[in-house]
């Protein structure tokens, strides 16, 4: 009886342990397996180098250029499109005139294909013809090179992406704030609590495990996040916007050679893992599930 | 699949009971790419179509596949996936890297008879030299460009320049650029564009300053000598000291709409662009050739056919024919008047078609009036991990992070380090 729980559990899962291990796992392995091999070309064929790849890393400036960019791209978009997911879910979630259009209109972007976006802010960041130097114009304030300039380059892409991505972690705080029970804020009321403390002592606390998976998610889309440079700037002036995915790509498909390709994508791996871990292991405690 | 694996069956059958039909019909698979403004697959297909008509035995199957490194990715992806692919119109400068990779066939081993070997003869020298390696002809002229200075010649009139007589050097450039700059940021005077193929426009100003950016076996690069460092240290200056292109880098994708809008006074652009700014620009332009310094000089640019070694004989003997076809003089002028890529051979601009095209529109003929002076694109072995270290270096110096001639060494360095194994 036992063994056959046992093995109809296992036959359960079966359906999608193997579509997991097809798509997921076996690359993976795949990937490991190939960073360790040279680049093979048809005189000479490719060889076991061990870790030459990740030395060779290790010893690319551009690498630790644009691993530095994706921290910063991640520290400057994951606070900012939660904070601002929350601050538009409290705004709809009130019971409003044209509600659902706000709620449509918040949710626009998100809805918008990343390469459609991107093409939509090229123009706004255009020099003299874009939105943004149109408008700064009318204040008579000089137009400047957007993209062009490695100072503006990562904060304006990072205004994109908070733009495009708080939109639709706004769905899931919007979800949450409708299953909160209505006695806690009488509650509150009747015991004097004015709104910010009952925010930041009820509401926040309860919304905790939404913010938990909206933090580990912007945290991972803060990684792969990728399309937009394509369209926008390529990664450059001199690297200034490049983030890990889109040096993987290059290395891959401008450069021909997989396995540093394969390489990174172990380093983007082994990064993710971690932080999805450490948010764990320090989030999990502080989570309210009910 | 089915339904078309049973219609060919059928067809067969149907050949075979009537004992007739053509021997046996070749297909075609290639890849193409565009990379700029237009809707010039339907003038691929409208050519394939014709082809076609004319030669019922082949059936070719052309798939736009993006821009130019999508193109090489899905073409060479599919073969690694055993799908058949015969040819492909690819980066004239990915000419090293398909050698190497041991996946294209040259052209002299289908290309015997003395009529094919007239046609190989037959193409402007200037479009041959990035596909002849080592005495062997890879690659096949097809949608090439090359760099032009495309100029508002109402602004020149505005301010008093005769806009008959655009700048022909550095000098003369900087001079009227300075008259064209607003002062308030409204109009620049010229835009080189920097993302994109920063390497390609810095071709065009090393050759101008008397240098070549490569060898001409693709084993060695000369970004440090002085002159070529003098070259990139002037597009800087353009902007840094000169005020009249703005700081920083130029994007290549909106550069087009900028001087559509008349953002800048000059700007320099692949050919590519010529019939998208004809049909837009809502005043008079004129284009010329590219000012020079020492010398004139730009660098060609665009795609070549390639035949891959996966096809079988007959399949080569076809995939021949079909770039014959499409490059012909008639076919070249046409698709020179529907994108402003350059006619690949001087015949045909010799073609009524083109002759009339030139008289009645003559920045059409500017293109190959500059082939004269034209130098290969940066191609080497290793050339994406080449061309990006010249990028970087360019937009490095452009954007005021590092000196050109730091930025350069380093570029040179790393491409020492690159080619090494292949000297």
């Amino acid at each position: 009886m036992r063994i056959r729980d046992w093995a109809t559990g296992y036959l359960l899962i079966l359906p999608a342990a193997a579509v997991l291990a097809a798509f997921t796992h076996l690359p993976i392995v795949r990937t490991v397996r190939d960073s360790l091999f040279s680049r093979g070309s048809a005189i000479r064929p490719a060889r076991f180098v061990g870790l030459d790849n990740f030395e060779a890393l290790a010893a690319d400036p551009v690498f630790w250029k644009v691993l530095g960019n994706n921290l910063a791209f991640a520290l400057g978009t994951v606070p900012a499109s939660i904070a601002l997911a929350l601050a538009m879910a409290l705004l709809v979630d009130r019971k409003l005139k044209g509600q659902g259009v706000l709620r449509l209109a918040y949710f626009l972007p998100t809805m918008l294909p990343m390469i459609a976006a991107a093409n939509l802010w090229l123009f706004f960041y255009t020099p003299d013809i874009g939105l943004l130097d149109q408008i700064l114009g009318r204040f008579g304030l000089p137009g400047r090179n957007w993209l062009g300039d490695p100072a503006t380059v990562l904060p304006c892409l990072m205004t994109m992406t908070v733009w495009k991505e708080a939109g639709f972690f706004m769905i899931f705080y919007l979800a949450a704030l409708q299953t909160q029970p209505p006695e806690l804020k009488e509650a509150a009321r009747l015991e004097g609590a004015g709104r910010w403390v009952y925010f930041r002592r009820v509401l926040f606390p309860m919304l905790m495990p939404t913010t938990m998976f909206v933090l580990i998610n912007a945290v991972l889309n803060a990684f792969k996040l990728v399309d937009h440079l394509f369209v926008l700037t390529k990664g450059g002036p001199n690297n200034a916007s490049n983030l890990l995915l889109y040096y993987i790509f290059e290395h891959a498909f401008a450069f021909n050679d997989l396995p540093a390709a394969a390489a990174l994508t172990a380093v983007l791996l082994a990064l993710l893992a971690g932080l999805a871990v450490t948010q764990f292991a320090l989030l999990d405690r502080r989570v309210h599930y009910r | 699949m089915f339904g078309r694996l049973s219609k060919t069956a059928a067809a067969a059958a149907v050949a075979t009971l009537l004992g007739a039909g053509p021997a046996s019909a070749v297909e075609l698979t290639m890849y193409y790419p565009v990379s700029v403004g237009g809707p010039l697959t339907k003038v691929v297909d409208g050519m394939v179509a014709e082809f076609e008509k004319a030669n019922p035995d082949v059936k070719v199957n052309a798939i736009y596949a993006g821009n130019y490194d999508d193109t090489r990715v899905k073409a060479l992806a599919a073969m690694k996936a055993g799908q058949p692919v015969q040819l492909s119109v690819l980066f004239s400068i990915d000419a090293y890297d398909l050698i190497e990779q041991d996946v294209v066939v040259p052209f002299d081993e289908v290309a015997k008879s003395a009529d094919d070997k007239a046609w190989l003869q037959s193409f402007y020298p200037g479009l041959m030299a990035n596909g002849v390696i080592n005495g062997k002809t890879w690659g096949i002229p097809f949608q090439r460009s090359t760099i032009v200075m495309y100029y508002n010649k109402d602004a020149f009139r505005e301010v008093g320049l005769n806009p008959d007589a655009p700048p022909a050097t550095w000098s003369e450039m900087v001079d009227a650029a300075k008259k064209l700059t607003k002062a308030d940021g409204s109009r620049w005077g010229v835009e080189i564009p920097s993302t994109g193929y920063a390497y390609w426009m810095f071709g065009a100003l090393a050759k101008q300053n008397g240098e070549l950016l490569m060898s001409a076996d693709g084993t060695k690069t000369f970004f440090d000598k002085p002159n070529v460092v003098e070259a990139l240290q002037f597009w800087r200056d353009l902007g840094a000291k000169h005020k009249v292109m703005p700081e920083g880098t130029v994007e290549w994708g909106t550069l087009r709409q900028q001087f559509l809008e008349g953002k800048t006074a000059m700007m320099w652009h692949t050919t590519g662009n010529l019939t998208a700014v004809k049909g837009s620009a809502k005043f008079d332009f004129g284009v010329s050739v590219l000012p020079g310094n020492r010398e004139p000089g730009s660098p060609t640019g665009g795609g070549n056919f390639y035949l891959f070694k996966s096809a079988s004989p007959e399949e080569r003997t076809a995939a021949l024919k079909l770039v014959k076809f499409m490059t012909a003089p008639e076919r070249a002028a046409e698709w020179s008047i529907a994108t402003g890529y350059m006619g690949v051979s001087p015949a045909s601009y010799e073609t009524p078609a083109l002759r009339a095209y030139a008289r009645e529109f003559p920045p059409a003929a500017v293109a190959r009036d500059q082939l004269k002076n034209s130098v290969a694109e940066l191609s080497t072995y290793q050339g994406g991990r080449i061309r990006k270290a010249l990028d970087d270096a360019i937009q490095a110096t452009l954007t005021g992070a590092k000196p050109a001639k730091e930025a350069l060494a380093e570029a040179q360095a790393q491409a020492d380090r690159l080619l090494k194994p292949y000297r």
